[in-house]
């Protein structure tokens, strides 16, 4: 027999059984459907998280003076002495690496800030321009501290919403001086709100150059610096890099700690593709209940067709087309079902996706390839008994009567 | 080219069992015209069930063209079947789903031969039974006689050598078997063997061999006119 002939032959019943035929895809559709959706459920959620900690920087690295066992545990368990502190020249030195694209020094205190009559206690931050780029920030007002030479302490400052409405009020905060501690800075820009991220508010922030910092807490040394990687990808190198200058820089000694953000990431990752892939499990036995389905339904497809196979074989079918002729009908019900599942998995995911336009929302590519296989497979290990069954049919007894 | 010689066939009826063919040895020639007749229950049908190879029988030897096909296997059987024999039944046995010419199409379907060729074939078939006009007709829009006509098509869609017809009247009113009849022993006339069983006297007599057949045994051969 012809596969050709096989298909046609198998296609007529399948289209002649109409309700039946109804029936398998439903089921099959609802169980392939259901692994699509929870799936995109799972990877959905799993993608708004990683977005949420992507936004603070995945190609960012943290350098923090001390040395600490377990890189990205509790940063500053110092080993032995008091560490060599990182100065802003081992700064500047990490740009020799390829891998790092830019960098920021960070020196944090805590300074009075004055205007007119108004006074109020704030974190001051000194770093250079590039924070703003390192760490993916706004400005509502201004501009950012200015480019330049990190040594040179240029009196002005960027300050935070919460400190701009609470010293200015209603008022112009730009071009205002602000004094803190015994310094004078000029107002230069103001933040967008940006909520708390790396621990602290920046609402609540005034930031002035690294060097204006460093002359108002009296201090060389640097609190941390956060480095950003060319890609993703190069966070590794650049991590390898930074230590590697810092150490040549330092006589030889590993006296850092390097954090990066993609360790954390990582296990997040992990279990959050871990919870996706044990959801998509427990949706995927509905495709087990299919597939038991189709092997119902197969079974009393035989039995109402035993004349049928009966005439089949008395006209010179072998056993083997006969098996074949069913199994044929079994996969291609299979094949039905799986690719209406994927369309109505398609449509319910789009569906919940307009609902909840924030999560995005999207099968991933394993759901899309497991769902309809697992769905086909079952039903295909599932046809065989009644396949076989229907072979092994006793021409005679199918034709009589009895 | 057909031989049987001692074939029993025993039916296990919970502990009974049902003997329902004795001793039975039989020759038939290429081109002969058979009548199987007999009391309900004298194993007519189990009879031609083996002479088709849908059965087989518990012990005994059947030689068809010189060949022993007691001992073949299933898919053997098949192929045998297939290209050697054609099955006319009381029932007809048309699938119901598919129309007269797909039905009369599935023997060439299943031994694979190709489309054009089956087109061809059909067409000369559909003419030849009057059924031009009941093509796309399924059987349920059939009349009992037409069905009968797909089913002769049908078995002789391979241009099997040897048809075997199981009171293939029993279910027709008397002129349209008339015709049945008719058409079968056009087969004949064109050289095939035929082997009819029927219960009916009258058309039992139109063959020009005559097998008695009661309690599993031939007990008259007659070839007489
Ligand atoms: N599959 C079977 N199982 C048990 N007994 C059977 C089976 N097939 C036939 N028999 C028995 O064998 C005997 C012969 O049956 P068979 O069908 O050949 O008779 P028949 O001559 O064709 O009868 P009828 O004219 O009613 O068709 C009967 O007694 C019947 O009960
Ligand atoms: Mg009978």
């Amino acid at each position: 027999m012809r596969f050709a002939d096989i298909l046609n032959f198998a296609w007529q019943v399948v289209r002649g059984s109409r309700s039946r035929t109804a029936l398998i895809l439903l089921a099959m559709g609802i169980g392939v459907a259901a692994v699509v959706i929870v799936s995109s459920l799972g990877e959905g959620a799993r993608r708004y998280v990683l977005d949420q900690f992507g936004s603070l920087g995945t190609n960012l690295l943290i350098v923090l003076p001390g040395r600490s066992e377990t890189a990205g545990g509790a940063p500053g368990f110092i080993v032995g002495k008091t560490p060599r502190s990182i100065t802003i020249d081992d700064a500047i030195a990490l740009t020799r690496s390829h891998s790092v694209k830019r960098f920021a020094p960070l020196i944090i205190g805590t300074g009075d800030a004055r205007w007119n009559s108004k006074n109020r206690e704030v974190p001051v931050l000194g770093t250079t321009a590039d924070y703003i780029q390192v760490r993916h920030m706004e400005m509502a007002q201004g501009h950012f501290l200015p480019e330049g030479d990190p040594h040179h302490a240029e009196p002005v400052c960027v300050v935070g919403m919460l400190v701009r409405r609470e010293l200015f009020g209603a008022q112009e905060a730009l071009g205002e001086w602000l004094r803190i501690g015994d310094r004078r800075f000029r107002v230069v820009g103001v933040l967008a709100p940006q909520g708390q991220s790396l621990g602290f508010n920046t609402d609540e922030l005034v930031m002035v150059p690294l060097a204006s910092a460093q002359a108002l807490f009296n201090t060389d040394s640097l609190f941390r610096i956060l480095v950003e990687a060319k890609g993703r990808e190069r966070v590794p190198d650049a991590r390898e890099d930074v230590l590697e200058i810092i150490k040549t820089r330092h006589e030889g000694e590993r006296d850092i700690t390097v954090i990066t953000q993609d360790a954390v990431l990582a296990t997040f990752d992990r279990i959050l593709r871990a919870l996706t892939l044990a959801v998509g499990g427990i949706a995927a036995i509905s495709l087990g209940v299919a597939g038991i389905l189709i092997m119902n339904v197969m079974l009393i497809s035989v039995s109402q067709r035993r004349k049928e196979i009966g005439l089949l074989k008395a006209i010179g079918a072998t056993s083997g087309e006969v098996k074949m002729i069913f199994f044929t009908e079994a996969v291609i019900l299979a094949l039905g079902g799986a690719v209406m599942g994927l369309l109505v998995g398609k449509l319910g995911q789009m569906a919940i996706g307009q609902l909840y336009p924030a999560i995005p929302f999207s099968p991933p590519w394993w759901a899309l390839i497991a769902a309809p296989l697992t769905a086909i497979i079952t039903s295909i290990l599932l046809s065989v008994a009644p396949a076989r069954r229907a072979a092994q049919l006793d021409p005679v007894q199918a034709l009589s009567r009895r | 080219m057909i031989r049987l010689s001692t074939i029993e066939r025993v039916f296990l009826v919970g502990d009974e069992e049902v003997h329902a063919l004795r001793g039975v040895n039989l020759g038939i020639n290429a081109g002969e015209y058979l009548s199987i007749m007999g009391p309900s229950g004298s194993g007519k049908s189990s009879l031609l069930n083996i002479l088709g190879l849908l059965d087989r029988p518990n012990s005994g030897r059947y030689e068809l063209d010189g060949r022993d096909v007691t001992g073949l296997g299933d898919d053997e059987l098949a192929r045998v079947r297939r290209e050697k024999i054609g099955f006319v039944f009381q029932f007809f046995h048309l699938v119901p789903r598919l129309t007269a010419e797909q039905n009369i199409e599935l023997p060439m379907v299943l031994a694979g031969i190709d489309p054009a060729e089956r087109r061809q074939r059909l067409n000369k078939l559909l003419a030849e039974y009057g059924l031009e006009d009941r093509a796309r007709h399924r059987p349920d829009q059939l009349s009992g006689g037409q069905c009968q006509r797909v089913a002769i098509a049908r078995a002789m869609s391979m241009q099997p050598r040897i048809i075997l017809a199981d009171e293939p009247t029993g279910n027709l009113d008397r002129n349209t078997g008339q015709e049945v009849m008719a058409l079968l022993e056009k087969l004949h006339a064109d050289g095939g063997t035929l082997v009819v069983v029927t219960h009916d006297n009258e058309l039992g007599s139109r063959a020009k061999r005559r097998i008695r057949i009661v309690d599993g045994q031939i007990v008259g051969d007659d070839s007489g006119t």
